[in-house]
Parts: C-alpha cells; structure tokens; sequence
C-alpha cells in the first residue's frame, strides 16, 4: 500500500479520541471517573441517528454550514503530512492552501452563525473572527520560518525534512518559538482554555460553542468531528516539530508522530485543569505573542545551506 | 485596430444619441446601454486577441494640434487592461437600465448615459494611448465624466460635496501627472511614449516617485485614498462598480506602463510599492471594518483591494531587483490577476450593494437584514463574491493571492527574509480581517431578521440586473476554477511586465508558475464535488427523520425580536477597538437612566483619519494663505481689465527683451 494513501483514513477515524484523551485527562485532575475515551465516538453516532430542528429564520447557508466546516477540514487533512508519512497531495505552497481551506471553513461556520439571527450566536461570531485574524498571521508567519529553515515551500517537504539534527544545527533551536506559536494557535484555533471555555454551554463567555448553539441532530454531529479533525490537524503540526523522529522505519516514525499528538492532547487538557479561562481583552495579546515568536524564529533561523 | 475604434465610435454614437433623446428616458437608456454592449462585443473581438500578440500595430494619426498626436497600439499590457473594462461595462450598463429606471420620473437620464459611454471610450483609448498629449486628454475626460455621473443626485449635498472632493483630488494626482510626463517627453524629445531613451538613475527616481503619487491618487493608495470612500457610495451603484472595478485600475496600469519605460528598477522601489501596499492593505480593511455604509465599506475595501496588487507589484520589482526572476513572475503574476479578480468580484459587490440599495432604500447596514430569503438572486452572489473578496479557495481571489505568496515565501527562502516575512504578514493579516469584514457585510445584511420595516418589505430585482450579477459571479467561480488557463492568456501581459528573456520566462512559467496553480484549481474543484457529494449524504442521512422548525433558540427567553441580533457596530467592535489607535472611532452614547430605563441609544462613526489629520489642516492653511489674496479680486471688471493688459504687456517684454 502506497504510504501516502494511509494517512488520511487514520486521521478521519483517529480524530475523535483526541477530545477524548482530553476529556479523561480533565477527568482526572478533577478526582473523577470520567467517560471513557471512545465517548466522542458515541456521542458522533447518536447524533447522526437523530433527526433535526432547524430555525425558522435560518436559511440554507445555516444547513449548508456545518457540511461546509466538516470538508474543508478534512481537504486540510489531505495536504498535512504526519511523522514521517507524506500527505496525500503536496506541492510548493500548499501550506498557503492549507491555511486558507481553514479559513473557509471558518468562513461557513461565522455565516451559519450569523444566519440564526441570534444575538448570542453573533456576539460568538463576532470573537471567533477577531481571533481569527489575529492567528493567522501567526500561523503563516511560524511556517515561513519554518520554510526558511528547511528551504522547502510544501507541508509534506519541511516535515519530511525535519529531523533532530536540524533542531540541533545553527539556527534550529529558533524552531523551538514556532512551536511554542504552534501550540498557542492550537490552542486558539480550536477554542480551548485560555481562549475560550469548551466546557460552558450557556454563557457569554464562550466562542465556539455558542455559534452551534441552533445546530441539531445529525449536523451537531458532522460540527462535532470537524472540531475533532481541527484538533488533529494544527496538533499535528505543532507536534511534528517537537518530535521530529526519523529512524527510517515507517511504522515507527508514525507510531511518533500518533504519539506526539497524544501529547498535545494530553498537554490540552493538562492547561484546560490548570488554567482559566483569560480576560477577553487579554487574548489578542497572548496571539500577537504568537505572532511575535514567529517573527522572532524567522529572524533567528540561519536559512537553507 | 479597426475593431477597436470600431467599438470607441459605437460608444460615442450612443452617447449622443443618449443626449439627443433625454426628453424621453427610455430612448436614451436603449441608446447609452445598447452603445455600450455594442461596443463591448465588437472591442472584445479587437482585445482578446491581442492579449497574446506580441507585435502590435500601431496607429498613428496626426491632428493639427501643436503638440502630440493621436497614436494608438493595443500591446498585450494594453489588452489586459481593456478587455475588464469592456466586460464590466457591459455588465454595469445592463444592470444600469433597470436601475436607472427610479430615478427616470425625476430627471432626465440622457446625460447621464452619455457621461457613462464617454467614461467607457475615454479608458479604453487610454490604455491603448501612446502619446503624452493623448494620453493625458485621455486622463482628463475619463475624470470629468466620472465626475458627472458621480454628481448624477446632485440635489443631495452629501454628493456635491463628494464630488468636489474626487474633483480636487484628482487634478492633484493629475499635477503630478503633468510633471512626469513633461519629463518624460523632455528626455524623449518628443510627446512620443515609446522614444523615451533610457534615463538616468536621478530622472528614473523622479519618474517613479511622481508616478507613484500621479496614479497612485486615481488607484487609491494610501494616503491619497481620501475620495475613493466618499465618490463611491455617492455615486449610482452601475457607477460605482465600474469606478471601483475598472477607473481605478487605470492608475496600476499607468504606474505599469511607465514602470517599462524606466528599465531595471533599484530595490527601494519595490520597497516603496510594498510598504505602500501594507499600510494601504491593512488601513483599508480596518476603515472598511469600521464603517456601516454598505457601499462606503466596499469603497474602503477597494483601498485594501489596490493594497494588495501594490503588495504584488512590490514583490515583483524587489525580486526583478535582487535577481529572482521566479519571485518576479509569481509577484506580478499574482498582481496582474488579482487586478482582473478585483474587477469581477468587486463590480459584483457593489451591483449587489446596488440591488439591496434599490429594494430597502437604505445603504446602512444596520436597518437591513434577512434580504437572502427576500432576494435570494442577489443574496447568493453577493455570498460569493464575499467569499472570494477574502481571498478563499475555490473561487478567483485566492488565485492571484496564493500567486503573491508562493513569491514571498520562495523569497524567504532565497534569501529576502525581510520583504517576503512583510509581504506574508501584511497578506495573512489582511487576509483574516476581510474574512471578519465580509462575515459582517453578507451576514448583517442578508442572513437574520430585517432590522427595519422597509427591508422586510424588501423584492428581488428583474432579470436585467439578476443577469448581470449572475454573469460576475460566474467569472468569480470560473477564474478560480481554471486558474491556470486564464495565467496563461495574460502570459504575454506578464512577459512584458517582467522584462525577463522570453524563452527563461516560458521555462518558469510551465515550471514552476503554472504547477502549484493546477494543483489549487484541481484542489479547488475537489473541494466543491465532495462539498455537492457531502450534501446528497446529508440529504440522504436525513430522509425519512422527523425535522421540525421552531425559533431560535435564545437560551430560555421566551419572545426574540430582530432588535435582539448582533449588529454591525457590535460585530465588529472587537476589531475596532484594538487597533482604535488608527481607527479613532467617534462614539456617543446615552445609557439606561434610572431603575425603569426607557430609552438608552449607542452610534458609532468613523471618520477617515487621512481626511481629518492631514487634508483639513494643509487644506484650511491653504485657504487662511488664499484669503490674504483676496484683495486682488473684488469684482471690478475695470481692473481685470488692467490685469489682462499688464500681464500682456509683461509677456510682450519678456519675448522681446
């Protein structure tokens, strides 16, 4: 089997368990039992043997939404590479692609929001765009580092390339504040604590879930598995940097990269029982410190030999 | 070039004959629209092919006048910029008969239809003009007809006080217009564009700084943008779209056209045109997000539009000038495209914004709402020319975008760190806040509940301007879609444009331009079959389940009213008050008083800040100087009289001394 191929179907059917890890790690900070880890999955089939109600203001962009969200993220998954296996489609500036099939996708959710007419779902709207924009710059800004690094222009190429002696060569640890603009973008992107509380459904404090407040049944659902594919998506991303390892075996240098997301669920939910959520006003400074390290990278790394 | 003038006659005839007939409305819209379209079918056979003929034959009359003469030459730079003038004046003059047709009891439309074909001549013979002389008559008429039509409601004060300001600005970008071309012939010794001789590194300085500032008004480049936000919203919604599609892409193909005269360019030059493009880009979508003037918004967001192809004309001249032909190619590539997406996608909006303008009455966004279900023609072309003014695939913004950035990013790669990490993070910034200003404009205006009663009244438009939306947003789609087929039709522009030896070009181009841009369209194409394969799944997914409707749940309370929504001003609020060290918004607001408040109001305005801090002091410390002269004119024509005489008799001296 061609190793490409294989990285996409893991991906779809691997995704729910990162919630999953994350819910169990919270679990346990909080002296509780906890749901098991496949929950997410149980939860996915339910809602998709459900029927669905819809409002009487909505019109088909807010049907047509969470469709919309669930494909862009999973064309995402086909340009993201994952331990040492390549992407199912890679070419000189797919990261570009890359950023901004999420962006559409961001751009469907906001609009099916919007459609409601809802004033919470609005004012969640409203925040998830302005963080948004405050991300991207960071994301592409830490991947041109990266670029310059490696001297590679594709997902698949500047993963491919990375392996510890780059880390270790002069210039690499820079690639250490990408990271860290990785995870903090992680963290953004999919509305984790300190941005946003996944956790609270009713309050005004919240992002994401407020503009799927409306959403029901199996829509909530295809909603649902696209948070999930997000997580692995821009987890992946911050974990192929931080665990570069390529021993030349396939299977082992896969069982890494699984691995190194595991991690950052793990280090999702450790933040999300240790931390609260942050003032609003405070989080586009903790995004332009994103920024700020990517920039700060970009100017450190030395540039391909 | 007998097509071509072919098409400038049929124009002309139309016009007058739109004049002659302005007692009788009707007549003179069949006239003026009729000359239009015929004339856009017949320069389209004349343009397109000559998008990639490379030895153009040039036309050349003499007039009598003492100076210039009429030379015409349709070269692929020429052609490019032509062919999106003909195409969205068509679609606009189209579009203008059924909206025009309000205003048909109140005044006559003859005029105004003439202005709009005289506009249409007066740009395509300037981007075929080869003569200083020429070219600036050119200039000159396409701003006064612009003028005219912007002042077409001019019982309104708004719109005669927006009129002077476009009048004022663009004889200021005009002045500096003079002094290039008066340079330019001056080296060339003669008024003849194409004999300019290479000049010397001060002259070419000069050149491109006076060009910069000269075309630069009419695109509107930051700071000179101030008449962009007020002209358009002032002017008729046809107006609008093709002064914002196509007049204001005169002034990047001026700044094109004389950039291939001044040969190779120094690397401060792409650093001016990049750091123009930044501020511009930025600015312009932060002004943009702040405003609720539906049409005002696009206004500023053709600010950031231009910001963007300077960002890719910056990209292609900093490489021309470090040796990257390949960043080179890509920046003015993306430049050049993203010039012909402006034009689709924004002459698209602002039919749009024209359509909601002609059924609610009101461009403020904050009395709209709900219209995709009212309108749904105009709703979902207005959804997709949002989707592709932000730049998102599969449609034609992300095209020329993605073209920009694969130029910086093989620019950082190479070695420019420095221009390519700003050209990145200017487009990434700008990027994500269109997305967050056009969520707001399709959002606040179309999905929801109307938030007055003359939008819930609100109809649909008839087919003539369903039509010509339809036909934008189609290019929309098509462009990004066949991306690569529509690089490869301007490849002889880009030649040009990049001055690189054509075989090296051609190389690059099926190398390593074309690759990456199939990859994005067969991506893009991808993308929109799994999205129609994903909707029969959900469709079937949901057959035969229970799917009720109900309100909108507003968690818990009991009687949600269109009052309750989000709006614009709240939307973008975030936004704005971040970065409300540029912005400077102006807020009054009269909170609940008392422990059964009644009444509690909020607004917001923001005014340009260009406008306020720099233009009105310079301009009232012109005025204060202007009065001190005042003594020299009172009204006696006896001594005018002696003026004349005496200026004479100085210029009599003069020659004789």
């Amino acid at each position: 089997m061609r190793p490409e191929l294989l990285h996409l179907p893991l991906a779809l059917f691997c995704a729910p368990l990162l919630p999953g890890i994350i819910n169990r790690v919270k679990a346990f900070f909080a002296g509780r039992c906890g749901p098991s880890v496949f929950q997410p999955y149980r939860d996915l089939l339910k809602l998709l043997r459900k029927g669905a109600v819809f409002s009487r203001t909505a019109t088909w962009v807010f049907r047509a939404g969470p469709l919309a969200s669930l494909v862009c993220a999973a064309a995402a998954l086909a340009l993201l590479p994952l331990g040492g296996l390549p992407a199912l489609v890679c070419f000189p500036g797919d990261i570009v692609l890359f950023a901004y099939v999420l962006a559409l996708g961001r751009f469907c959710t906001v609009a099916a929001a919007l459609d409601t007419g809802s004033a919470f779902e609005g004012m969640g709207a409203s925040r998830e765009v302005w963080f948004a924009a405050l991300a991207e710059p960071a994301l592409l800004l830490g991947l041109a580092a990266m670029a310059r690094q490696g001297g590679e222009l594709s997902l698949t190429g500047l993963y491919g390339s990375l392996e510890p002696a780059v880390l270790l060569a002069p210039g690499g640890p820079a690639l250490l504040l990408v990271a860290a603009a990785l995870l903090i973008i992680t963290l953004a992107e999919n509305s984790r604590i300190p941005f946003d509380d996944p956790d609270t459904h009713l309050e005004l404090t919240m992002i994401h879930e407020v503009m799927v407040l409306d959403h029901s049944g199996p829509d909530f659902g295809l909603i649902q598995y696209a948070a999930a594919l997000r997580l692995w998506l821009l987890g992946a991303l911050a974990a192929g940097l931080l665990l570069p390892v390529r021993t030349g075996r396939p299977w082992l240098d896969l069982t890494a990269g699984l691995c190194g997301l595991c991690a950052v669920a793990l280090f999702t939910g450790v933040v999300e029982s240790v931390m609260a959520r942050l003032r609003l006003t405070r989080v586009s400074q903790l995004l332009a410190a994103a920024a700020a390290f990517s920039v700060l990278a970009l100017m450190l790394v030395r540039g391909a030999p | 070039m007998g097509a071509f003038l072919l098409s400038i006659g049929l124009l002309a005839a139309g016009g007058l004959g739109a004049l002659f007939f302005s007692r009788r409305s009707r007549l003179a819209g069949l006239f003026g629209a009729g000359g239009a379209l015929l004339g856009a079918a017949v320069g389209l056979a004349e343009v397109l092919p000559a998008l990639l003929d490379r030895t153009p034959r040039p036309l050349r009359l003499d007039w009598g006048l003492p100076l210039g003469s009429f030379s015409l030459a349709l070269d692929p730079l020429s052609a490019f910029f032509a062919a999106p003038i003909l195409g969205l004046c068509a679609a606009a003059a189209l579009y203008g008969v059924e909206y025009m047709e309000a205003h048909s009891s109140r005044r006559s439309l003859g005029p105004s239809w003439f202005f709009f074909d005289l506009l249409m001549a007066s740009m395509l013979v300037l981007c075929a003009a080869r003569d200083s002389v020429l070219f600036l008559i050119a200039w000159e008429l396409m701003t006064l007809s612009s003028f005219f039509l912007v002042t077409f409601e001019d019982e309104k004060e708004s719109v005669r006080r927006a009129g002077w300001t476009y009048l004022v600005a663009a004889h200021l970008g005009t002045a500096g217009l003079f002094l290039l071309f008066m340079l330019l012939s001056r080296q060339a010794g003669s008024t003849d564009l194409s004999a300019v001789p290479a000049l010397s590194p001060l002259h070419a300085d000069a050149a491109f700084l006076l060009a910069l500032v000269g075309f630069g008004t009419k695109a509107g480049f930051m700071p000179m943008h101030v008449w962009l936000p007020e002209a358009h919203p002032a002017a008729p919604s046809h107006v609008s779209a093709v002064m914002s599609g196509v007049m204001i892409k005169t002034g990047i193909y001026g700044l094109l056209r004389v950039l291939s005269l001044l040969g190779a360019p120094p690397a401060w030059w792409g650093w001016c045109l990049l750091a123009v493009g930044a501020v511009s880009g930025v600015l312009g979508v932060l002004f943009a997000l702040a405003q609720h003037d539906l049409k005002r918004l696009l206004a500023y967001h053709s600010v950031e539009n231009i910001g963007i192809i300077a960002l890719g004309l910056g990209v292609g001249l900093l490489g021309r000038a470090h040796g990257m032909p390949l960043v080179s190619v890509l920046g003015f590539a993306g430049a050049l495209l993203h010039v012909l997406n402006h034009v689709l996608f924004k002459g698209l909006l602002f039919l749009g914004a024209g359509s909601v303008l002609h059924a609610a009455g009101t461009r403020d966004m904050e009395h709209l709402g709900g219209l995709l279900k009212r309108m749904p023609w105009t709703g979902s072309t207005f959804l997709i020319g949002s989707a592709a003014i932000c730049g998102l695939p599969p449609l034609n913004g992300f095209v020329s975008e993605f073209l920009i950035y694969l130029g910086a990013f093989y620019a950082v790669v190479a070695g420019g760190a420095a221009w390519g990490a700003v050209a990145i993070g200017a487009l990434a910034l700008i990027g994500g806040l269109a997305l967050a200003c056009f969520t707001k404009a399709f959002g606040v205006v179309f999905l929801g509940e109307p938030r007055g009663e003359k939008a819930a009244a609100a109809h649909e438009c008839g087919w003539p301007m369903r039509l010509s939306m339809a036909a934008l947003a189609a290019g929309c789609v098509l462009v990004g879609l066949c991306g690569p087929m529509v690089l490869f039709w301007s490849s002889g522009t880009l030649l040009q444009v990049c001055a690189l030896p054509p075989a090296a070009f051609q190389s690059l181009l099926f190398g390593s331009v074309l690759p990456p841009l199939l990859w994005v369209c067969g991506a893009g194409a991808a993308l929109l079959a799994a999205l129609i394969l994903g909707a029969l799944a959900r469709a079937w997914l949901l057959r035969g389940r229970p799917v009720g409707e109900s309100g909108t749940w507003d968690c818990g309370y009991a009687a949600p009213g269109p009052r309750m929504q989000y709006t614009a001003s709240s939307f973008a609020q975030p936004i704005t008050g971040l970065f409300s060290f540029f912005l400077r918004p102006r807020e009054r607001a009269s909170g609940p008083e008392g422990y059964f408040p009644a009444s509690a109001s909020y607004a917001t305005e923001t005014p340009d800040l260009f406008r306020e801090r720099l233009y009105e002091p310079v301009f009232s410390g012109v005025l204060r100087l202007a009065w001190r002269l005042r003594w020299l004119q009172h009204g006696r024509i006896q001594l005018y009289v002696l003026y004349i005489a005496l200026t004479l008799l100085v210029l009599l001296l003069w020659r004789l001394g």
